[in-house]
């Protein structure tokens, strides 16, 4: 588990050229963090590189919070 | 120009292969410095052509480019941003909500990002559509500069960037002089940047022969003239000037660095990528700048030659300033700085208009290095015993490009 909340949120900081201090599991990645809609699409796809898997269109949609990304992660590897 | 409306250079910036400053850059130009280096970045292995002009300690952070930014941004797109910032800091000029309408840019591209295209089209063969980056469309278009440049400085005047090919920076410069005269704009941030040396950018010149194989002497492979020529150089950078209306410049107090009193375009309407013998359009384009300006031929001094080292193209430029000189063609000097740069391609016209600029304003002309032997037919002052000073008031920059098009810049030294 905490493995994958450390992999998720460095592929933020990388993606999202943010801090590691601004990346707390609640933040919202267009509220918060900075992203436009782009951004967003391509961490999904780096998401999907990193844990070599496919995120539907409708889930991607819902991950929108760096917990909400931890969470889709955490269950599709379950 | 036509108009009364005069136009003057305000501001210079660059990103080359022979430095990341103005003062770098023109040094290096001066002292016969060549930017031609092996290329380290993929594996030349299978090229006929393991070499080209490459910008070295390149910091796009520098102007606040970070890191993610970076990655929406082919390299072109930083190089000419990078460029157009140098450019408006040296003009001094302050961009506010009052003049930010009449202020605008235009800066093109000959290709393009075609190493973001060359990354994305890999994903998608590896992953499908899927793969392909949101970014991909906005990271590799053509006009992506002058759109950076315009939201990054609130330029909200006319935003245009000409893919004409080898000639695009002469182009958008040419232009944005019309624009300034015209009077749709006081200011234009104008120029190209290039990024071609890239694995298909390399295959695809190589493969058209365009290219100089002399893998063993890099440095000496762009002899522009010399009867040992045997092609370009590619070269990657960008060059951006920031041209402005005389009166609005002289009200600020800006330092002029020269005026541009022509600028003449013309089509070979002969062949995809040669130039017919006689540079027959290389001279209607040339003679369509000095009858721009107002001018005869024989107040030029000095020509930036498009010389970009090809057998065709440098021989047909010297029969094109004969038929445009006749005698004086062998009293003014012609030289060509792609022996040092090598070829920008769409950036060319840009730092070649440029080293024309700085050539008047110092009075001194860059020397063509690496000219040994001149070739048949090319017997005029082609600078080769390297930077001279010299009396001028008129020099020309010339830019021919693939598809037959061609466009000549004169400028005149300031008052």
């Amino acid at each position: 588990m905490s493995n994958f909340e450390e992999r998720v949120k460095k592929i933020i900081i990388e993606q999202l050229g943010v801090k590691e201090e601004e990346v707390k599991n609640a933040a919202s990645f267009v509220d918060d963090l900075g992203a436009d809609s782009l951004d967003t699409v391509e961490l999904v796809m780096a998401l999907e590189e990193e844990f070599d898997t496919d995120i539907p269109d409708d889930e991607a949609e819902k991950i929108t919070t760096v917990q909400a990304a931890i969470d889709y992660v955490v269950s599709s590897a379950e | 120009m036509a108009n009364n409306r005069r136009v003057v250079i305000t501001g210079l910036g660059i990103v080359s292969p022979v430095g990341n400053t103005i003062a770098t850059s023109w040094e290096a130009i001066k002292s016969g410095t060549s930017g031609i280096e092996n290329i380290e970045h993929f594996d030349t292995t299978n090229f006929s052509t393991k070499f080209a002009g490459l910008v070295n300690d390149f910091d796009a952070e520098a102007v606040g480019i970070n890191r993610k930014d970076c990655r929406k941004m082919d390299l072109f797109i930083q190089y000419g941003i990078v460029a157009a910032e140098q450019a408006l800091k040296d003009s001094g000029l302050v961009i506010t909500e009052q003049n930010a309408t009449r202020v605008g840019t235009a800066i093109g591209s000959g290709i393009g990002g075609l190493g973001l295209i060359e990354q994305n089209v890999h994903n998608f063969a590896k992953g499908g559509a899927r793969k392909v980056s949101p970014f991909f469309v906005p990271s590799t278009i053509v006009n992506m500069v002058a759109g950076h440049v315009s939201i990054r400085n609130n330029l909200k005047g006319p935003n245009i960037a000409i893919a004409t090919a080898c000639t695009s920076g002469t182009h958008c410069i040419g232009q944005s002089a019309r624009m300034i005269a015209y009077g749709d704009a006081d200011v234009m941030v104008a120029g190209g940047a290039e990024k071609g040396s890239t694995e298909m950018g390399m295959a695809g010149f190589g493969a058209a022969k365009a290219l100089s194989t002399r893998n063993d002497e890099p440095q000496r492979a762009s002899r522009p003239w010399d009867k040992d020529r045997d092609g370009f150089v590619l070269g990657d950078g960008a060059g951006v000037l920031v041209m402005e209306e005389y009166e609005h410049a002289v009200a600020r107090g800006a330092t002029i660095y020269a005026e541009l009193v022509g600028f003449g375009m013309s089509g070979d309407a002969f062949h995809m990528t040669s130039p017919p013998e006689d540079g027959a359009g290389a001279a209607l384009s040339m003679n369509n700048a000095i009858a721009d300006a107002g001018i005869t031929a024989d107040q030029v001094g000095y020509v930036n030659a498009h010389g970009t080292s090809t057998h065709a193209g440098d021989n047909a430029e010297t029969a094109a300033v004969k038929s445009v000189f006749g005698d004086h063609a062998y009293k003014l000097a012609v030289s060509s700085t792609k022996s040092m740069t090598g070829h920008l391609l769409g950036a060319a016209g840009a730092i070649e208009a440029i080293f024309t600029i700085l050539a008047l304003k110092d009075q001194i002309l860059p020397p063509t290095i690496n000219l040994d032997n001149p070739s048949e037919g090319c017997d005029l002052d082609y600078v080769t015993d390297g930077a001279r000073p010299v009396s001028m008031e008129y020099a020309l920059s010339n830019s021919f490009g693939f598809g037959g098009t061609n466009g000549s810049l004169l400028f005149k030294k300031a008052d």
